[in-house]
């Protein structure tokens, strides 16, 4: 079971590559997708046996992430194929700079689409420290050639920051696992089994010392790829020259799978009595990316750049929230879900605008409500959704995260994270309502029939950001609880 | 042990140093082959005494991989380039080479000072992995080719990989392969992207790559 999770994907992979015509290969990673999505659930239902001698087996917080990253991938499939649909075979200018430039193949695209899922997945899955480093080094080998899927040479220069800061930040992660292997090293000279599980269960006799180096590479490390100031320089590149539902996944599933590194990390040193340490590391990345985030998003004169510092702002919120602990952790592992559906869905949508207005730029884009009305309605909704105002699931695991800074009587970091919550607000706000409202101007593509495909998966999103606002269902609870407990988090009372 | 493999360390030390001092683009893939070459030596020695199919295995596959397949695949991405050294570095060679010295009487000092709670195969193989992981991220901050910076993150990961073997804890196998597969994956994905800048930019300086910002 768990291992066919992993397998499906990697097969269809292969085969994306083999598989000659277009229509096949969509619908190969729609069904792909779907029938992800269809095994995650069946591991709802039941709990899937641990594999390969505990290497495999999904904990709480696994099966969380897991979840997350295969319903993000399975809605951004369906709007995967619209897009490739639309983009077609043929050159396209470049609307930037009037050159002309060619896609890569589509083969790659999408077989690359179904490895980034395979590897994503195996972070979620593994308990073992050094398998989980080999999973994330290959999401981000993954992801490359879908951020130079246009071959242009921003995209380019894109695709190479994101590759070379990304591979030495987890080069780190490595040096710091094996940071972890010196710490449970015995004496004796046995060597030490690398397991999450088993490091826990002897975490009384771990070094200190080299634990704590060891989770300070692991911060860095995983922090680069989860894009934590002032870690995160690639992200905005990527995030902004990637097609949109690469975008998408980037920043919803990417950056969280990253996430599970660090939270692997703060659970060894929970297990070891070191919970402190690694926590007031996370409260202070955490309030260091909210702030890069919030001068970034303010003025900013690129819409996918805005989308990309928000996720910086939000990976510090998650940051801080576990940091805090108490029902804050609860709240962080909730953002991330709510941050996921909501920021993928924005990503989609800008994929919209960018198709209509054929630019990135804040300052030309208006009247979006006009040109194109659904998307224009999501796109203003989105931003209620993404800046954590009720009745959006960020509103709950932000107020979450705010009570959980309060009762540990964090004064001064609960009004650092009001504060910067505030400058977000205004500065996305501004921004956004700006761009739907008023006159589309001239030469845009105004299109008041849209695309299913285009509307249908951030529509869902947003429906699934709205419902998580408004009820969480028993089983999620359930789960963010235990997911909670695993990484030192209280229960969560209201 | 020590006297086998003390010659291994020294010569990386060599090698990391020729590397800060190397102008030409052709001499800097060599020694970081020989590096690769010499890095699988080293896991062959200190590892035969457990299970030697496993040590010939990682050995082969870090020998073959560093040794031959990357230096091939890099002089491709780099093949037509009019390229042939690295010209005005941000750090020059001379100073390069000195602050190299200066890096490695730190790991040295460094390395003597950490406590390993099992003894390494040598005293020397804990400073002389510092030293390597501080020589690869050197070169990436202080060339501008991209090639170069692509030589830096196979120096740093060898340098790792020397911590590694210098714990002599046995990592399993997949996971040791699982490794070596990302870091081929990476060299072959950057290769390609070099390749594809060179044809776009007719250039590979990554310090020329700034176009995006804010």
């Amino acid at each position: 079971m768990l291992l066919l999770i992993l397998v499906l994907p990697t097969v269809a992979g292969l085969a994306a590559f083999l598989v000659r015509g277009d229509r096949v290969r969509r619908g190969l990673l729609v069904g792909t997708a779907f029938g992800h999505l269809a095994l995650v659930a069946g591991a709802w239902v039941r709990l899937p046996a641990p594999a390969w001698g505990g290497w495999l087996d999904l904990d709480a917080v696994g099966l969380l992430f897991l979840s997350v990253t295969s319903l993000l991938f399975a809605v951004a499939s369906t709007y995967a194929v619209g897009y490739l649909e639309r983009e077609g075979h043929h050159a396209h200018r470049d609307f930037e700079e009037g050159r002309v430039f060619s896609d890569a193949p589509e083969a790659r695209f999408v077989g690359c689409l179904l490895f980034f899922l395979a590897s994503m997945s195996l972070v979620t899955i593994t308990q073992h420290l050094g398998l989980l480093w080999v999973a994330v080094e290959a999401t981000a080998l993954a992801s490359a050639p879908l951020i130079s899927f246009h071959r242009h040479h921003r995209s380019l220069e894109a695709t190479w920051k994101y590759l070379l800061i990304c591979s030495v930040g987890i080069a780190l992660a490595l040096l710091g696992t094996f940071f972890v292997g010196v710490a449970a090293a015995r004496p004796g000279g046995e060597s030490a089994s690398m397991l999450l599980s088993d490091l826990m269960a002897e975490a009384a006799v771990l070094q200190p010392g080299w634990l704590r180096a060891g989770f300070i590479l692991l911060l860095v490390g995983y922090g680069t790829k989860m894009g934590l100031a002032p870690l995160h320089t690639w992200l905005p590149d990527a995030h902004a020259e990637a097609p949109s539902v690469a975008s998408a996944l980037l920043s919803g599933a990417l950056l969280n799978c990253a996430f599970v590194g660090i939270l692997r990390g703060q659970q060894l040193l929970g297990a070891a009595g070191l919970a402190p340490f690694g926590r007031g590391l996370l409260v202070v990345l955490g309030l260091v990316s909210m702030t890069f985030g919030a001068v970034f998003v303010i003025r900013q004169a690129d819409f996918k750049r805005l989308l990309a510092y928000s996720s910086v702002e939000h990976m510090g919120i998650m940051a801080l929230g576990v940091g805090l602990g108490g029902a804050a952790t609860f709240g962080a592992l909730l953002h991330a879900v709510n941050h996921s559906v909501a920021k993928g869905m924005l990503f989609l949508v800008a994929g919209n605008l960018l198709a209509a207005y054929r630019t990135k730029s804040t300052a030309i884009v208006r009247g979006a409500t006009r040109a194109l009305p659904v998307s224009g309605v999501l796109w203003l909704v989105g931003l209620f959704a993404i800046t954590g105002s009720p009745p959006f699931g960020t509103f709950f695991s932000e107020f979450s995260i705010l009570k959980g800074a309060l009762d540990a009587g964090r004064w001064w970091v609960a009004a650092a994270y009001l504060g910067l919550l505030g400058a977000v607000f205004a500065g996305m706000g501004r921004i956004m309502v700006r761009m739907a409202q008023g006159e589309p101007g001239e030469g845009v593509a105004v299109e008041p029939h849209e695309a299913w495909s285009a509307v249908m998966a951030p529509a869902v999103l947003l429906a699934l950001a709205l419902l998580l606002g408004l009820w969480v269902p028993r089983g999620l609870a359930e789960l963010l609880g235990a997911a909670g407990q695993l990484v030192g988090g209280g229960p969560w009372r209201v | 042990m020590g006297w086998e493999i003390d010659p291994i360390l020294v010569a990386l030390v060599l090698v990391n140093l020729l590397l800060l001092g190397a102008s030409r683009l052709a001499s800097c893939v060599r020694l970081v082959a020989v590096q690769g070459v010499l890095l699988g030596v080293l896991a062959l020695l200190v590892q035969v005494g457990w299970s030697p199919w496993r040590a010939v295995l990682l050995a082969g596959g870090s020998v073959l991989l560093k040794g031959i397949v990357f230096p091939r695949l890099l002089w491709k991405a780099l093949r037509g380039a009019e390229i042939r050294r690295e010209m005005e570095p941000y750090v020059g060679y001379t100073l390069s080479v000195l602050l190299g010295l200066g890096m490695l009487g730190l790991t040295v000092w460094v390395g003597g000072r950490l406590r390993l709670p099992v003894p390494a195969a040598s005293h020397l193989l804990v400073p002389v992995a510092l030293f390597t992981m501080l020589t690869g991220l050197f070169l990436i901050i202080a060339r501008k080719k991209a090639i170069t910076q692509v030589l830096g993150y196979l120096v740093l990961e060898n340098g790792i990989v020397t911590f590694g073997i210098a714990l002599s804890h046995e990592a399993p196998l997949s996971v040791e392969l699982g490794v070596l597969l990302d870091v081929f994956v990476a060299v072959l994905v950057m290769g390609i992207i070099i390749h594809n800048i060179r044809e776009d930019f007719d250039h590979i300086d990554a310090d020329r790559l700034v176009s995006l910002k804010d």
